[in-house]
């Protein structure tokens, strides 16, 4: 075993603009992710608590896939298996689109929990007070639903943030995929990818410290 | 006339071979990080919820950090100062050794509850038996602790299962690399992607049932 490598953070701090810039194309997507990945996981969740049967297994089926898969095999499907039936998506879309799918099933899961976990007598007690079903629906149950997923949806965030990682190997720019670019032009791989797990440290430390922020004064009472 | 070679080449039933081989190695990665990683993170968490500050602020940090960064940036940043201090290591153990280490900073936290959630008048009552320090978390704490937390553990043994696929960065070939390359090979995606899906699904599917009716079955 002998040392003889020099590092060189040079070349890596001369693009550190370029990372910093790939890092908020990073927190993009994976915000966009989440939002789309919500709106799906609550369709998904209402979907298979109480949908038409057909329409029940399908989001059922989503929902294993989703679980049960590695993410990397989603986002290929996307790309090479969408391909197959010619429909080719550009690279950012194949990421949007596999983290989003992703998102939404572990999402539902946690939906699911949230509204079993509100008794239905709180329904009942909202309508008896003479609330119509969305003024019961937005008024009590969604906010007590809400404050039972926060945490995991905030964890999903997080775990979206690091997926998108994955954008590196189908050839998406984002923080991990430009790394690997600017790493492989100038061969200062282990430099570059310090740096960036730094970065990525960072981001998931400030994501998980504005939850918590919004958390103490959304949740006060 | 001068033969071409095709690059590509059909889908013949010896391809289909490839990818039960490609799923044993991923299996073989997943058990042997899964294993060692369940043992170093049980080690971890038992420390964590010893030592409070000491522990929270040198191991705490930096199982913290392995959680916080992406497991692919892990996995290209160690396997390259593998390569900058001098150790040839092959990509399977390299891989191994980025995924134990990975496995052991998210078992810990679990651990780390489960013995939380032993109380101190469970330990007191074990001291009063006559019980000695080890004695105590041998055959009370450990039974109790790690029990209550079987189910989250599953769940991280699962994650790793999925995240061994990311081995494939570094090259070697498990199930997913052998597919992708496949696909390359014979251009035909959907065969190979349902093929390897499948047996990704039929090894997480049936434990995460098995986990989640436990699940229900203990907090009834």
């Amino acid at each position: 075993m002998n040392f003889d490598y020099t590092f060189h953070w040079r070349p890596v701090m001369r693009k550190l603009p370029d990372l910093l810039e790939a890092s908020l194309t990073t927190l993009q997507i994976s915000v966009l992710s989440m939002i789309i990945g919500i709106t799906f996981g609550l369709i998904l969740a209402i979907l298979r608590m109480n949908g038409p049967k057909p329409l029940a297994w399908i989001a059922t089926g989503w929902v294993e896939l989703a679980r049960n898969t590695p993410a990397l095999f989603q986002l290929f499907f996307f790309s090479f298996g969408l391909g197959a039936f010619g429909l080719h998506l550009t690279p950012y879309f194949i990421v949007l689109a596999g983290l989003t799918f992703n998102n939404a099933g572990y999402l539902a899961e946690n939906f699911r929990g949230g509204f079993q976990a509100v008794p239905e007598t709180q329904m009942r007690a909202a309508r008896s007070l003479g609330m119509t079903a969305w003024q019961s629906y937005t008024r009590i149950v969604i906010p007590q639903v809400f404050r039972i997923v926060y945490h995991p949806m905030t964890n999903q965030l997080v775990w979206a943030v690091l997926m998108s990682s994955l954008a590196m190997i189908v050839g998406f720019r984002e923080l991990a995929g430009e790394t690997q670019a600017l790493a492989f032009k100038t061969f200062r791989i282990f430099e570059y990818f310090a740096v960036t797990a730094l970065i990525y440290y960072v981001m998931v430390k400030v994501i998980l410290g504005l939850s918590r922020l919004i958390a103490w004064r959304m949740f006060r009472y | 006339m001068n033969q071409s070679i095709s690059f590509f080449s059909g889908f013949g039933p010896k391809d289909l071979w490839f990818l039960p081989q490609a799923a044993w190695q991923t299996l073989v990665i997943s058990a042997l990080s899964i294993s060692t990683g369940t043992l170093l993170g049980i080690l971890f968490g038992w420390i964590l919820s010893e030592s409070k500050i000491i522990g929270a602020v040198t191991l705490g940090l930096v199982l913290d950090a392995f959680r916080s960064v992406p497991l692919i940036i892990q996995l290209v940043l160690f396997y390259n100062l593998f390569n900058v201090i001098g150790l040839a290591i092959n990509p399977f153990w390299a891989g191994v050794i980025i995924l134990a280490v990975y496995t052991s900073a998210l078992v810990a936290n679990v651990a780390r509850g489960g013995i939380e959630a032993v109380g101190a008048p469970m330990r007191r009552a074990s001291r009063s038996l006559g019980m000695n320090y080890l004695q105590t978390i041998r055959h009370i704490v450990w039974p109790i602790g790690l029990r209550a937390v079987f189910p989250s553990w599953v769940g991280v043994a699962l994650g790793v299962l999925k995240d061994s696929a990311l081995v494939s960065v570094l090259g070697h070939p498990e199930l997913l690399k052998v597919a992708r390359d496949l696909i390359t090979r014979t251009q035909q995606p959907l065969l190979v992607l349902a093929v390897a899906g499948a047996f990704y699904f039929a090894l997480s599917y049936p434990i995460s049932r098995y986990a989640a009716h436990l699940e229900r079955k203990w907090q009834s």
